[in-house]
């Protein structure tokens, strides 16, 4: 697929990134079917089956984003983004008392025997704020006044929705900081970001005084390659602020043992813990885990066939249509399978990205970059801990997964896009 | 393009390629997990052969299966299920059910996770409907029972009896699985290998909590398992059959061969096991190793004791061949031979002098001393060890001495003193033929099992030559080894073993009052040639012994019968070999000698023996 001609021109609808999307979802709902089939009964389609409940929601979200792309006019969204927000928020707020719980968690409204998260909302709402925030035409991330405007906008849904007891959709805001240094933030941001997870993980994984090596190891080499661009003046300050780090980064490594006991749950602890190997638990969290990575493996190069899984049909794997989805594809597709997958994903981003960057307006691209970023994260954390590559947190693989609160709200968040999109190119 | 998208770009790439990596490895390089999603998902059912028949030589089933089915139940896994069509497809009354069901849970502390049998033997019909829809029942299963059955009263401890591997065999025999029943002695256990066929297996989808829920790619990747062999034996279920009945309440053993092939007809060790105790041998097994009579044992081919007279031909024939005596050589004799100044070697009354052929026939013992004096001493060997050392080849060459080789297991080999032995109790060169005369009438150190006094017989009866005696036939289905095949020859040559033969014919044939000693033995219109034998032995009474084969020429049929402590030759052996040859070749027993034939079922050795072993 040729991801750089602009296919917009002439109607001003991108068809790459609705092809994209239909040959996900389409993808999704035959492995939801294959999820949920009788191995011993013949195909059938009944109103309870979950394939033909996603097939309704799907009906749903392209009525939805038809409606976006060719009834609402783009301008409102950028206009009425705080609006939108705002209302989002108390929404966020409110479920929290009067939703419904599930899992243990407080993010579900339900309407009779429909059931809506307000974090998928939320999702679309912050993008659409920050987008508006960070496009005006004085915005910059280096006055601390705006970065700290843009951060809150950001962090407030997150910490709501933590509240909720959703922390895996909660986390999803956490990838909108390369939307920021796209915009303009220190790349230092990211690395010392980076910098957080990897010592994170090192001070459980090895002894502490080998992190603290490590890190002043690190610091050495960047001192060494920097040095020489440092003006004399400042040299005396660089080496402070690098001996700075340096405790502040010790510091950080002793205390991260405590955090980990005792700030973190316990499932989620556990699910870290599984992940770096540092703790067994083949009956629970790992249990999911290994499922699902024989399931996988199992699939081998080409996979099992269509319908033709044991692990996922067979009930060995949790969640198979909603969490555990990418399981299916795995075994029954094989490698192959895997590839097209990931490949579509990586596509879209990618799209996403490549006309985010030839958008005219500010908005329309800190949107898009929104829109990949989110999507980039679910599909990277979803997948990830699938494969073991990351702990077990719950959210779903985007226009994949089973279930229609998420279907219809990525459908909305990308057809939102096609409409400024559109808007911009008439 | 912006520099810091071209870096998002790159970072979204880098990622992307850990994944693609990743995938790679638990999908294509590490096989562990197709591995383990088998363990997961996969049970192998075993599927058990039906183990091979045993025929006898004329297509009759000496041995065949029967099944029996019971239905299994797992307390713990039963859940909810249809009672009605539970009911009706195995065709017990509902009542029936709840109560097994009650007495499940009065019981479960004790049952715990165990499959227990809810109904035993359920008809083959209940079983095929209850299996067809086994998916609905959840805790139940079916269970099939291979079991012998026995059409003939025939064959007993020579069939062997099996029963379920157990854990050592299944140790020694890694081949074996779990449940599969293994033959434990007799044809059972020799031919256990092309018995017992190969397990197959059925593989079989199974959920995560455990249940089965179908067939694996509809049972295409199943392993059918392969029916076990079918044995053709070379025995003769009818006259196995007759010769237990005669032998019965004997202690002894009757062996009948096909001389032209080497094929034994008939193989009876007696007291032997019955044919309902081999289906039962789990319930009796311990009462048959107490019984003193030993019907485990298989006397015919385990057991050693002395030929007795009979040997008298294998001495005669040496004699001939070595020249030490010719078939006119008359030798006297008066009650016996002395072969010292003080020892006699007794003799039995009767005509003197006698020929050779007549010396068989009157199985004179003096006659036999004299040839084994000059076999032993005025050989051109030089000294009597060297006589000894030729005779002894001699003997051997009848396959004395050493295990025939037949296809049976533990195959005794029994005894043929070497002249070293006599060395050394008697010291070098200080030995003659009068130390060791016993061996002259059979008697002595020597050792042998019926199964070589039969052999013997049929290598008189085939003039020279023998074909290693066996039980298992050829058939297209098992092949047997070539060495069953082959013509074993003595070192006599032909020639002389008609003068053997024509002794043998004269003891039977002459009448009552010749001196002949197996008259008994005569049938009319078959002409059949014996040796009586009388063999001493230090457990009280002498073992009745008599070889016999007919007809004379182109003998069909060469029969030993050796008779623990039955006295006379011609007493009880003669009589019983006579009409085990006279029902092969005739077909019945003619009226003449019904009542020898009533005479020789009825008669009982058991109170002799009483609880002596």
């Amino acid at each position: 697929m040729d991801l750089s001609t602009n296919s917009v021109r002439k109607e001003g609808f991108d068809k790459v990134i609705l092809i994209l999307y239909l040959l996900i979802v389409t993808f999704g709902i035959m492995n939801i079917y294959s999820s949920e089939h009788s191995i011993t009964e013949p195909f059938n389609l009944t109103m309870s089956m979950r394939t033909v409940k996603q097939l309704i929601w799907l009906g749903i979200s392209l009525f939805v984003g038809i409606a976006i792309v060719f009834v609402v006019s783009a301008k409102l969204f950028e206009t009425y983004s705080p609006v939108i927000y705002l209302f989002t928020e108390f929404l966020l707020i409110a479920v929290i008392f009067l939703g419904v719980e599930i899992k243990g968690s407080h993010s579900w409204f339900a309407l009779g025997p429909v059931r809506f998260q307000p974090a998928e909302l939320a999702k679309i709402a912050t993008s659409l704020y920050l987008a508006a925030i960070m496009s005006y035409p004085t915005f910059s991330l280096h006055k601390w006044k705006d970065f700290i405007t843009a951060a809150i906008i950001v962090l407030l849904p997150m910490a709501t929705i933590l509240l909720e007891n959703e922390t895996g959709s909660s986390l999803v805001f956490a990838s909108l900081v390369f939307v920021f240094y796209r915009e303009g933030l220190s790349g230092w941001l990211l690395v010392a970001l980076g910098a957080f997870i990897l010592f994170f993980i090192l001070s459980l994984i090895l002894p502490l005084w080998v992190a603290v090596v490590i890190l002043a190891s690190l610091l050495l080499v960047l001192f060494a390659f920097t040095i020489k661009k440092v003006t004399k003046r400042r040299r005396l300050r660089f080496m402070t602020t690098l001996g700075a780090i340096f405790l502040a980064g010790t510091a950080y490594i002793y205390s991260v043992n405590y955090i980990f006991n005792n700030i973190l749950l316990d499932h989620q602890r556990k699910r870290i813990a599984v992940l770096l190997g540092i703790m067994e638990d083949p009956l629970g969290i790992g249990y999911n885990v290994t499922q699902s990575m024989i399931a996988i493996g199992s699939g081998g190069f080409i996979g099992k066939g269509y319908l033709n899984g044991t692990q996922n049909i067979l009930g060995f794997v949790p969640e198979q249509s909603t969490d555990f989805i990418f399981c299916t594809v795995g075994e029954e597709w094989g490698f192959i399978g895997c590839l097209f997958l990931l490949g579509l994903y990586i596509a879209l981003i990618l799209r996403i990205i490549l006309v985010s960057e030839r958008a005219k307006t500010a908005f329309c691209r800190i949107y898009g970059y929104c829109l990949a970023c989110i999507i980039f994260f679910h599909v990277i954390v979803n997948i990830g801990m699938t494969i073991g590559l990351m702990p077990v947190i719950g959210i779903p693989l985007p226009f994949f997964s089973y279930g229609g609160s998420s279907l219809l709200g990525f459908t909305t968040m990308l057809m939102i896009f096609l409409a400024i999109l559109r808007s911009e190119k008439r | 393009m912006n520099r810091r998208a071209i870096k998002l770009i790159a970072g979204l790439l880098l990622v992307a390629l850990i994944y693609v990596g990743r995938l790679a490895y638990i999908q294509i390089f590490n096989q562990d997990f197709t591995t383990l999603s088998q363990h997961n998902s996969l049970t192998y059912v075993d599927i058990q052969p039906p183990r091979g028949l045993i025929y006898d030589r004329n297509g009759n089933i000496l041995v065949d299966n029967k099944f029996s089915y019971d239905l299994m139940a797992t307390p713990k896994d039963i859940g909810k299920f249809d009672t009605t069509l539970f009911c009706s497809l195995l065709g017990v009354e509902r009542e029936a059910v709840e109560k097994k069901l009650e007495e499940f849970r009065r019981n479960r502390r004790r049952i715990g996770y165990q499959t227990v049998v809810m109904f035993k033997n359920i008809p083959v019909e209940s079983y095929s409907r209850f299996h067809e829809l086994r998916w609905n029942f959840q805790g139940f299963s079916l269970r099939v029972n291979t079991m012998r059955k026995y059409p003939y009263n025939a064959g007993g401890a020579l069939l062997g009896y099996i029963s379920e591997v157990s854990a050592s065999d299944l140790k020694s025999h890694p081949d074996y699985k779990q449940g599969s029943m293994i033959g434990k002695t007799g044809i059972e256990a020799v031919r256990d290998e092309e018995l017992r066929g190969k397990v197959g297996y059925s593989i079989y989808l199974r959920d995560s909590k455990n249940k089965l829920i179908g067939s694996y790619e509809e049972g295409k990747k199943d392993l059918p398992a392969v029916p076990g062999k079918d044995i053709v034996t070379t025995i003769d279920a009818y006259l196995q059959n007759y010769a237990q009945e005669l032998m019965k309440n004997k202690r002894g053993s009757l062996v009948a061969i096909e001389p032209s092939t080497g094929e034994i007809l008939t193989l009876v060790s007696s007291p032997t096991i019955s044919v309902d105790d081999l289906a039962n041998i789990g319930q009796v097994y311990s009462s048959l190793l107490a019984d003193v009579n030993r019907p485990m044992f298989n006397r015919a081919v385990q057991a050693s004791y002395p030929p007795g007279s009979v040997f008298k031909t294998v001495n005669g024939l040496i004699g001939l061949q070595e020249g030490v005596v010719t078939p006119s050589t008359r030798y006297p004799c008066h009650k016996g031979y002395n072969y010292s100044r003080t020892a006699k070697l007794g003799c039995h009354e009767h005509r003197s002098p006698l020929d050779f052929e007549e010396a068989i026939m009157m199985s004179c013992n003096a006659y036999f001393c004299y040839v084994y004096k000059d076999l032993i001493e005025n050989s051109p060997y030089g000294n009597s060890r060297a006589g000894f050392d030729k005779w002894r080849e001699y003997v051997m060459s009848f396959g004395f001495g050493s295990p025939l080789g037949s296809d049976f297991p533990y195959e005794l080999g029994g005894n043929i003193p070497s002249g070293d032995y006599f060395d050394r109790i008697y010291g070098v060169g200080s030995w003659r033929s009068s130390n060791i005369i016993s061996l002259s009438i059979g008697q002595g150190e020597i050792g042998c099992t019926p199964l070589h006094l039969a052999n013997l017989c049929a290598t008189i009866a085939n003039r020279g030559h023998y074909i290693i005696p066996h039980i298992v036939k050829d058939s297209p289905n098992i092949r047997i080894d070539d060495r069953y095949r082959e013509k074993h020859y003595t070192m006599i040559e032909e020639r002389y073993f008609d003068y053997v033969v024509e002794g043998m014919s004269m003891a039977v044939n002459s009448g009552y009052g010749s001196g002949a000693t197996a008259p008994v033995a005569a049938v009319p219109g078959l002409e059949i040639c014996g040796k009586t034998g009388t063999a001493e032995n230090p457990h009280g009474a002498e073992h009745s012994v008599f070889m016999c084969f007919a007809p004379r020429e182109n003998p069909k049929i060469a029969v030993i019968a050796y008779i623990e402590n039955g006295g006379f030759g011609a007493s009880v052996a003669a009589p019983i070999a006579s009409l085990v040859v006279e029902k092969y070749l005739n077909g019945e027993i003619s009226d003449g000698r019904k009542w020898l034939e009533n005479n020789m079922l009825n008669l009982s050795f058991m109170e002799r023996y009483g609880s002596v072993n």
